[in-house]
């Protein structure tokens, strides 16, 4: 597999063999009318660690994330959560494990935040079964975590764009997942809220797949970072290893300087020359 | 009406909002509750009292003078559990005219009604209705096909025709829009191009072909009508809606989770393209089941699932079976207005429908560009 020397986290278990625990996508791939979006990746998730995900626009990160979420098949290649494949898994059972985060989630329905974070229980419910008081508390808890208490009852629409990606991540805790998939997370909000975010998703105890596009905010919160490019791994290892002069220059053709700070490192971009 | 409970719809959330923080100790469930809540039950008892009493009222109303004893009377006699000592034709008047009238009306409102909020809630689109997919264009064309051009030769009668037509065009729009990709946004543009088609067929056809008399009746009953209801439509009707409701109240919590879309959905475990087929088709069989009884009435199935939210909520374990009820009520009365406001004249119910629902549609309207 894909470098996988690059910084093992000191708290993966070393009793269950790694290709057995967890998400894991195998040498996957996605084409779309003719065109690879996707193309042989492969990517382990270990438990409890923050992956994230870089690459221009269109380099397929938002693809990626949906085959692991199994919300795609992969054309080629598998994706196995503890040793199973998804479709293998079931759509719900799969649900219960992996929760996923939208870029921007929309609705017209009027819902309150309450409402919207218990919609993450749903995969934990059977048809026609009442809600226990398991889901009463899973839904609270999540909205503690994320600090929605005290906004339960007032409604989505009124809700400022940070406030709703937290909503959303609140939905994601009540699924009560192992796995947690992010698309760009950060999009729309300020500096305060991207952080606030940030902070939020990367203090939680479980295996975080976030597909950024801001490289420093990658150094600062990220165990191991995933470039892709036109669908391929273009490099994976930690921060410090990845986020380099020349690969920011390959990657994004942008001329950077780097520099290391204590625990990450630091990316400042270089204007260009001016063209005449 | 429809207007003011749209309007209230901001207001009575938060109310629903606080009780609901307030009680979640006890285990009050906010979306789409699967424990029955004491005020699901409310809702449903009330509006079962209400559904009762607007039935029992509607049928005394008319031309021939009777009273809800007369009614009381006739209802247990027929049903085996008492004698009646109303003369015959009057006892005919209750138990052979009004009484399948009205409970027809119950039957089309209820299912029009939970078709309307399902098709809403699945196609993400507030202005769905139970015909957005072309199930009642192409029932009229079935229909006119039948009466106009004659085909069957009297052995088919104007309601297989309909029905026959309502799922042709169904299997059209669910072809059409497989081969464009499934996705929501292409099934409500098969519909509207499978209802365009349709509707054409239906001008051309009673056009060319159509005397004056039987363009009326056509008409007549394109535009929904109850007239001559007998038992026979609805027991099936009743039995169809039953068994609908069933597939629709199973698959509440599923339509919950469309809120934020249909990957949203399928991240929360939901089968989507299952789930969107078996929904179609039951809504569709439902729908085409009623047109071909009582014509196409128009807005119930747009207007009372908006105006149900205003009191349930989103959730739909609350929303299908309250919306039902509205429905039902809400008809019965429509259609008592229709047979009697130009007595001895009747309007049809679905000029009636429309009317009331034009202004409640702009309201909704409005609502809509307050929030985004």
């Amino acid at each position: 597999m894909n470098d996988s020397t690059a910084e093992a986290p000191g708290t993966e278990s070393a009793a269950t063999p790694e290709w057995a625990s967890g998400l894991r996508a195998d040498r996957v791939s996605r084409r779309t009318s003719g065109r690879l979006i996707v193309d042989g990746v492969t990517l382990t998730l270990r438990p409890g660690e923050t992956v994230g995900l870089l690459g221009p626009n269109g380099s397929g990160k938002s693809t990626l994330l949906r085959l692991l979420a199994g919300i795609l098949a992969p054309s080629s290649g598998v994706v196995t959560l503890d040793g199973r494949a998804l479709p293998e898994a079931g759509r719900r059972a799969t649900a219960r494990r992996i929760a996923t985060v939208e870029q921007h989630a929309h609705t017209q329905t009027e819902l309150t935040v309450r409402e919207v974070v218990a919609l993450g229980r749903i995969p934990h419910r059977r048809a026609w079964a009442s809600a226990s008081a398991t889901d009463t508390r899973a839904v609270d808890a999540a909205l503690e975590r994320t600090g929605l208490t005290d906004r339960a009852g007032q409604s989505w629409h009124t809700l400022s764009g940070g406030e709703r990606q937290r909503t959303q991540i609140a939905r994601a805790l009540a699924q009560e997942p192992r796995e947690l998939l992010l698309d760009e997370p950060t999009n729309h909000l300020d500096i305060q809220h991207q952080l606030d975010l940030l902070d939020l998703v990367a203090g939680l105890p479980i295996g975080t797949v976030i597909a950024l596009h801001d490289l420093n905010l990658a150094a600062m919160y990220c165990d191991r970072l995933l470039v892709l490019r036109e669908g391929h791994v273009l490099a994976e290892g930690t921060p410090g290893q990845v986020l380099t002069p020349s690969l920011i220059k390959r990657v994004y053709d942008v001329e950077a300087d780097v520099t290391h700070d204590p625990g990450h490192p630091v990316i400042r971009f270089l204007r260009r020359a001016r063209k005449r | 009406m429809d207007t003011r409970l749209v309007d209230t719809r901001q207001v009575d959330t938060r109310q629903v909002d606080t009780s609901e923080v307030d009680t979640r100790r006890v285990g009050t469930r906010p979306v789409g509750a699967r424990r029955v809540s004491t005020r699901l039950l409310l809702l449903i008892a009330g509006g079962l009292a209400a559904l009762f009493a607007s039935v029992a009222f509607a049928v005394t109303i008319g031309p021939a003078d009777i009273s809800t004893a007369d009614v009381g009377a006739a209802v247990t006699a027929h049903l085996g559990l008492g004698e009646s000592a109303l003369p015959p034709l009057r006892d005919g008047i209750v138990w052979n005219l009004r009484m399948p009238r009205t409970l027809l009306a119950a039957v089309c409102g209820a299912g029009l009604a939970l078709c309307g909020a399902v098709m809403q809630s699945l196609l993400r689109n507030p202005l769905a209705d139970p015909f957005v997919l072309g199930v009642s264009s192409g029932a009229s064309t079935g229909a006119v096909t039948v009466v106009v051009l004659g085909v069957g030769g009297g052995a088919v009668s104007l309601s297989v025709g309909a029905f026959t037509g309502a799922l042709l065009s169904f299997g059209l729009v669910l072809v059409l829009s497989h081969s464009l990709g499934g996705s929501t946004d292409r099934v409500v543009l098969s519909g509207v191009a499978a209802m365009q088609l349709f509707s054409a067929l239906t001008s051309f056809i009673v056009l060319t072909s159509a005397d004056a008399d039987t363009t009326r009746a056509v008409l007549f009953w394109l535009l929904g009508s109850l007239t001559g209801a007998g038992w026979g439509d609805v027991l099936l009707c009743a039995a169809v809606l039953a068994a609908v409701l069933v597939v629709c109240l199973g698959h509440a919590r599923t339509l919950d989770a469309f809120a934020f879309g249909e990957e949203a959905a399928a991240a929360l475990g939901v089968r989507v393209a299952r789930t969107r087929l078996v929904l179609l088709c039951a809504t569709a069989l439902l729908t085409a089941t009623l047109v071909s009884s009582a014509g196409a009435i128009g807005f119930v199935g747009l207007v009372l699932p908006h105006a149900t939210r205003a009191l349930t909520g989103s959730g739909h374990a609350r929303l299908l079976p309250v919306t039902a009820l509205a429905g039902a009520v809400f008809l019965v009365w429509v259609d008592t207005a229709a047979r009697t406001v130009i007595d001895p004249q009747e309007v049809p119910v679905g000029v009636v429908t429309s009317l009331i629902g034009v202004p409640a549609f702009v309201a909704v309207l409005h609502h809509g560009r307050r929030k985004t």
